[in-house]
């Protein structure tokens, strides 16, 4: 599937035709054989993995055994689901919108947050908007350690480290918004006999950067194997509409617009995709860091800040553990 | 008086309670909390709130680096640069005393 066997940008080329061609077969034969399910209901955030996900199904399944969903909430942006719709109007796929707002405040998901935020910021109330970052930590040998940015109703932000419990409750009462949305997903899937397809790229999926029982549950993955530099080939290759293949990368789960990079990588994209390859690969820093246009140092630092995300995604991809093998089944 | 030993025995009880879940597992005061698997960020977080409850300190963000934080001997080191040169460094050493450690 990856071309050049030596180090240059071109590394995560694909052949787009021939990977999308392998990919449709295996969505054919997990959905219709392995799951036997009679369609896939896709998740569809308006950005470019859950819309490349889209475009594989309909192409694999047929655009009559797909349903397209959209489950905004009120921190979405109106962005997503406008982006979202384009998708299934392209594919001329059935799509549904649930607004999840009203089970997450049933379920306190929004105030529980709040709770916690305000106990690093006492004054965080109605009309505040917020996000959690990162520090830069490539530059430097720092931990990835977790400030909120808050943001008043006159438009002061303020950036205040975050204390274990407030940093636990606000991930905690957020991970309410991808859990919901995978309970909407199955309602589908039950409804049509369906499965559902997960979206995460392969950055995602192997640094944990997912939700365990929210969107890291799924009957399939058709893109966990891809960088996502490929996805974007993959993507233009599909014909996803290009307003969404420009679009930056965004988790749309806080009021503050928050980029993957910050809460997650804090590296851009295309460089982290070509420090994964390197690390999977046993390229040594020196000779990744010119291709990737990082130096050395922060090469090693992003090497070692993927080990470390690996090992804490290992719970958020365990199956249940047993205590013995269930025999017969 | 507070000593490097204090702070590496206070602190080791707070890694094996905490994250060791109080299970015999050796590690040196040299050992690394990342590397060895022990901590993660936000153990690391809980440590420095740990440091900042017990000894009265700020761990500043600029602190927050493996030099100080990623293992016995580093903590201990960084809580005796940071006690010696803090204002009202008796009162912190009172903090400690008052727990039975100094």
């Amino acid at each position: 599937m990856i071309s050049g066997s030596a180090i240059s940008p071109d590394v995560l080329q694909v052949d787009a035709a021939r990977e999308t061609e392998r990919i449709t077969a295996s969505i054919r034969d997990m959905v219709f054989n392995q799951l036997r399910r009679k369609g896939a209901v896709v998740g569809v955030s308006g950005g470019i993995d859950s819309s490349v996900v889209a475009f594989l199904c309909a192409r694999a399944l047929g655009s009559e055994h797909v349903l397209v969903l959209f489950t905004p909430e009120s921190d979405s942006s109106p962005d997503s689901l406008r982006l979202g719709r384009m998708v299934a109007e392209s594919l001329g796929v059935r799509s549904a919108v649930e607004d999840i707002t009203p089970i997450l405040r049933g379920a306190r998901c929004y105030e529980r947050r709040d709770e916690s935020i305000r106990a690093v910021v006492p004054e965080y109330g109605e009309g505040y908007k917020c996000k959690i970052v990162l520090p830069n930590l490539i530059d430097a040998n720092r931990y990835a350690i977790f400030s909120i940015v808050v943001q008043s109703p006159s438009g002061q932000t303020r950036k205040v480290r975050l204390s274990p419990s407030a940093y636990l409750g606000i991930v905690a009462a957020t991970n309410f918004k991808q859990r919901t949305r995978k309970m909407i997903e199955y309602y589908y899937a039950d409804l049509y006999q369906y499965a559902v397809a997960g979206t995460p790229n392969r950055l995602e999926y192997d640094q944990g950067f997912f939700v365990k029982g929210g969107d890291g549950a799924a009957d399939f993955k058709p893109i966990a194997h891809l960088y996502k530099s490929q996805v974007y080939q993959l993507a233009a290759y599909l014909g996803v509409p290009e307003e969404i293949r420009r679009r930056p990368s965004t988790t749309d789960t806080y009021s503050l617009e928050q980029s993957q990079e910050e809460f997650y990588f804090s590296l851009p994209l295309a460089k982290m995709d070509l420090c994964l390859y390197g690390r999977n690969n046993g390229i040594p820093a020196a000779e990744l860091a010119p291709v990737a246009g990082l130096d050395d140092k922060q090469v090693q630092r992003v090497y070692a800040m993927i080990d470390s995300k690996r090992n804490v995604a290992r719970y958020l991809r365990a199956a249940p553990l047993l205590v013995d093998e269930v025999e017969g089944i | 008086m507070l000593t490097s030993s204090n702070f590496a025995q206070d602190v080791r009880q707070f890694m094996v309670f905490n994250f060791l879940y109080g299970q015999e597992r050796s590690f040196s005061d040299d050992d690394s909390f990342m590397g060895e698997g022990i901590v993660d960020s936000t153990g690391v977080l809980q440590l420095v709130e740990f440091l900042e409850a017990t000894y009265g300190i700020t761990v500043e963000d600029e602190e927050l680096i493996p030099e100080n934080l990623d293992s016995l001997n580093n903590v201990s080191a960084y809580l005796a640069r940071k006690l010696n040169t803090a204002p009202g460094g008796d009162a912190l050493q009172e903090t400690a005393a008052a727990r039975g450690n100094a």
